[in-house]
Parts: C-alpha cells; structure tokens; sequence
C-alpha cells in the first residue's frame, strides 16, 4: 500500500507541473458546470403556456421519468434541458485521466525512468494500480467537485424544492457516484493500453480521447430524441461498463508486464 | 553471490542470450564486457530479475530467479544504461521516491549520505533535468545505492562523463568494492575493467572465456619479453629459437620479441645463449598487451 502512495504522490509531483494537464483538470469541470447551471438560470419562468400544453410538447418519457407530479409545464422544460447536459457533464471524468495517464506513461518512456522503477521491489500490480489511481482519483474528485458546485449553483438559483429534487434526482447520483468513476477507470485503462504503443503524450491523449465518442453519442442521440436518459438507461449504462472496466483491466494486465515494457514499450 | 547456469534468452527469432553460466563471488568486481548489441543488458535484466530467461536457471544472492524475484529486486541495486531521472522533480525528491520503494528506513539520512558522498547535496532541491550529463549519473549511482544493495550491476557507469566525472565513480567503485560489495559491471571501457576488476568474461550472445584481465593476456597472447640488442638479426634469434620453451621470436628492428610462458624462469637461460651468441644487451623489459588487444582478438575470432 505504501508504494502505491509513493508511486500516486510521484505521478501527481510529475503531472500537475504540466500546464495542459492543470488545463483540463480545472477548467473542464468548470465549463461542464456552468453549462447546466446557465440553463436552469436563463430559462427561469421563460417558457410560457400551461402545464399540459408544454408537457404535450416534450417527450412522452421525459413527462413521465423527470416530470414529478406538483411541477409545472416550465419546470419540466427546465428539468428536461438540465438532463441534455448530463452526458456532457460526464465528459469530466473520461477527459482528465486520459491527458493524466497519456502524460505520466509516455512521460516515463521518453526519460527511460521506467526500467530503475521496475528494478525496485515494486511489484507490476502496485505499479498498474499507482498508476491508474493517480489518473482516476482527480477525475473523480474533479466531477464531484463539480457536481456539487452544480448542486449548489441549482439550489440558489431555483426556490421550488419539488423541481430542485427533479433536477438532482437519482439519475444524476448513478451518474455521477457510479457511472463516473467506472467511466474513469474504463479512460484510464484505455489510455494506458494506447501509451503503450506510442511515444508522444498528444498522440497518446488525442488517440486516447476515442474514448469520449460513446459520450458525445449519448448526448447526440438524446438531443436527437431517440431515447430518453431516465433511471433504467443509466442503470444499464453503469452495468455495461462495470462489464467493460472488468475486459478493460484484464487486458491492461496483460500489456502491463515487466518483460513487455522494457523489450517493448519504446 | 551470482550463479547462473546455462540462461539462455530468446526474443522471438533472436538468441540474445546464449547458454550462460557462470560464478561471481561475493565482495568481487566482474567486468562484463562485449560489444553493442552482445547482449549485455539483457544478461543484467535477467539477473535482476526484470526479464525472465527462456531457458536455464539463476541463483542471486541465494535467491532463486523466477521464485523470488521481489527479494533478489529488494538486494540488488542497478544503474541502468540511461539515467532515466524525473527531470521535473528535484534530485532530493527523485531519490525520495525510490529509497520508498526500496523500503529504506532512514530515507533523509541515506539521501544525505549519498548525495554528500557524490557531492550533489549543495544541489539537492534542484530539478535534476538541470544536472549535467556526470551528475545525472551520480544521481542513478546514489539511487542504485540507497538501500545498501549488496549486489550491484553497473551498465556503462562511466559512458559518455568527461574525465574527471568518470574518474570520480571509478574511484567510487573501488570505494564499494572495498566495502565488500559485489559489483557487475558492464563497460566498452576496457582500461576501466583493467583498473577495476578481478575478473573480467568477454561475452558475445555466449561467453567466450572468464579470466582475470593478467592471465587473459597471457592465455590470448603468451607473455613477450624484448631484449634490446646492440645488433639484433636471423642469427641470433634462431640461437634462441633452439631453445625448447620459446614459443615464439620475431626480429624487430634492433629488438628480439620473443614470447615464453614463464619470463621469470626462461629469462636467465636466454640471456646466457644470447651473450655466448655474442649479443651486447643493452636492456630487457616485457611486452604488456591492453585488455583491449585480447578483447579485439576475442571478439574478432567469435
């Protein structure tokens, strides 16, 4: 456990003096923020009609997951626009262990610092998972960071309790307390697998963002209507990559051996 | 404290590593030498226990390789071939992290003895990507030693230092040695394993021979001695050829090379059938041939 941290402090110690990993670390979730939030706050009581003529107009499962009974026909507009977003606030933890992993492993290959690390007694487990973990723990703490500066953002700006509840509802807690990490695992794990085979961090990180297209094609396709992000969905989504992080990290296992990095990874 | 019996190393198609086997005692210093290419670093990461062997098996420090790997990785301590330093973090931090995963209990005090010992404590919170080539090897070396390693593999320590750095790690070599460490080195520099070494093995895939630099000289070469003669010609050197122990001679301008196996007992009996030749010796000294000359022969007849 200790050479773990060693090997999570040592990787922190190396990444963050790098001003496009501090970049994406800070400012992403701060963007994905205050998209949510500028839509809860511009379209206060802008949308005019009654209940059900607005509710005709949304989708049929949007009315039925997100609009609990008690709100009106602009609240559910509200909460309906927020869900769009979900998915782009989950760019947050796919995005910050890519550019983290591509940096600290190719960062290691291009210095040569791999092989003396591999000759102390560090086994090639404690190694993986330092290093995973340096990637996903400011993923995951950067996405709750800014979940909870969303979730502080809606509560000052929406008085009504029912709609305030509608917008953080268990959607966005699997979203973000479940999907979130397991996504982050499955970015990191990818990222690795992609550092492998190349020798420059930005082929590394811009190779490695592959990983988003699931993301932004879940956001496409609710834009798009073709489904609706309710409980279910994302219950099946969390499931799905709980299955994929399980390959994912098998895989990693196999590409992450001693002989293979020192006779391979050049 | 080294044993290895018949490692072999195969990389798909290429044999690295032939059918290695060999003895280092503890407290020794071994040179490795070959030549690019010859599989030297391999042999020092199969031993290390970094890469496992294709074939054949491996005894470090009574540790066997391939059952217990962590505890041959936790008693042996490797310079690699590149410093391979953390440019960003500081020469201080850059030690900190590995005396940690060397499980070294007084880890400032190890840093401190080291870096004072190599003469970078002045400079320990700067960022060792600021070091020159000779301190960033200083570095490896002080990070290799931070644990007390009782064996160490040195690969190419003083490749690429100007003279005076590469002078300083010999000398720390032979400090180590003197502390009764067991020293594998690999160097292209053979006056350096002349200097260092107890024995030396010149290894090319496989090991052609294992010897103390002196007696490799004299088993590649014979040992020569040169009488200088006022006069030297045919004549005399075929007085000389009749006597049964010389192996060779050759008439060089006014000198006669003649190569014996035992200088120390020949020597008188040449002398006296060269004076009753009538020769007027003017001098008598032994021709010393450079471990390079045996290692060029080596190589060259491998």
């Amino acid at each position: 456990m200790n050479k773990i941290k060693t090997i999570i402090r040592k990787e922190w110690a190396e990444v963050f003096r790098n001003r496009m990993v501090i970049f994406t670390v800070a400012f992403l979730p701060l963007l994905m923020t205050a998209i949510p939030l500028g839509i809860i706050y511009s379209t206060r009581g802008t949308v005019s009609g009654t209940s059900n003529a607005i509710n005709n107009q949304l989708p049929s499962g949007v009315t039925q997951s997100m609009c609990p009974s008690g709100l009106s026909g602009s609240d559910c507009f509200q909460v309906f626009m927020v869900s769009e977003f979900m998915m782009l606030f989950m760019l947050v933890p796919v995005a910050i262990p890519v550019t983290i992993a591509a940096y600290s492993i190719v960062g290691e290959k291009t210095t040569r610092s791999l092989e003396p690390l591999l000759a102390t007694p560090i086994t090639t487990a404690e190694l993986l998972i330092g290093k995973c973990l340096a990637a996903v723990i400011p993923a995951i703490l950067a996405t709750y960071a800014a979940f909870g500066i969303f979730a502080l953002g809606s509560w000052m700006i929406v008085a009504n309790k029912v709609l305030l509840s509608a917008l953080l509802d268990a959607r966005w807690l699997i979203a973000i307390f479940l999907v979130g990490p397991l996504l982050a695992l499955l970015a990191v794990v990818f990222s690795l697998m992609i550092s492998s085979r190349v020798n420059d961090p930005r082929v590394a990180e811009q190779i490695s963002m592959i990983i988003i297209l699931p993301v932004l094609g879940g956001f496409f396709g609710q834009v798009a209507g073709l489904f609706v992000l309710n409980k279910q969905i994302i219950s099946i989504v969390a499931v799905v990559m709980l299955a994929l992080d399980v390959l994912m990290v098998y895989l990693a296992t196999r590409v992450f051996q001693r002989e293979q990095i020192l006779t391979r990874w050049k | 404290m080294i044993h290895a019996e018949n490692l072999t190393k195969r990389f798909k198609e290429t044999l690295a590593v032939d059918d290695l086997s060999l003895d280092v005692a503890e407290g020794e210093v071994f040179g490795f030498l070959g030549p690019n290419g010859a599989g030297k670093t391999t042999t020092v990461r199969m031993l290390a226990s970094l890469i496992a062997p294709t074939q054949g098996t491996a005894k470090v420090a009574g540790f066997i390789l391939g059952r217990q790997d962590t505890d041959i990785r936790r008693t042996v301590g490797v310079l690699t071939e590149t410093p391979g330093m953390y440019d960003n973090l500081s020469a201080e931090y850059n030690l900190r992290i590995f005396a940690e995963l060397c499980e070294v209990k007084d880890v400032p005090g190890q840093i401190e003895k080291y870096l004072k010992m190599l003469g970078l404590w002045e400079r320990r919170f700067d960022a060792a990507g600021t070091f020159s080539k000779g301190m960033k090897q200083k570095l490896a070396i002080a990070r290799a030693l931070l644990h007390e390693p009782r064996i160490l593999f040195l690969d190419e320590p003083t490749a690429g230092l100007d003279p005076e750095s590469a002078h300083l790690v010999r000398e720390f070599i032979i400090e180590l040695k003197k502390q009764g460490r067991t020293i594998f080195l690999c160097t292209h520099n053979l006056d350096e394993a002349d200097h260092l070494c107890d024995r030396v093995g010149v290894f090319k895939t496989r090991l052609l021979v294992v010897d103390t630099p002196a007696k490799l000289r004299s088993s590649v070469f014979g040992r020569k001695v040169i009488f200088h003669l006022r006069v030297a010609d045919d004549g005399m050197a075929e007085y000389v050829r009749k006597l049964a122990f010389v192996r060779d001679v050759k008439v060089v301008e006014n000198k006669l090379v003649i190569t014996l196996d035992d200088p120390e007992k020949c020597n008188p009996e040449v002398t006296r059938v060269l004076v009753a030749a009538g020769a007027d010796i003017q001098f008598v000294g032994e021709l010393r041939h450079s471990l390079e000359d045996v290692y060029l022969q080596l190589v060259k007849s491998a």
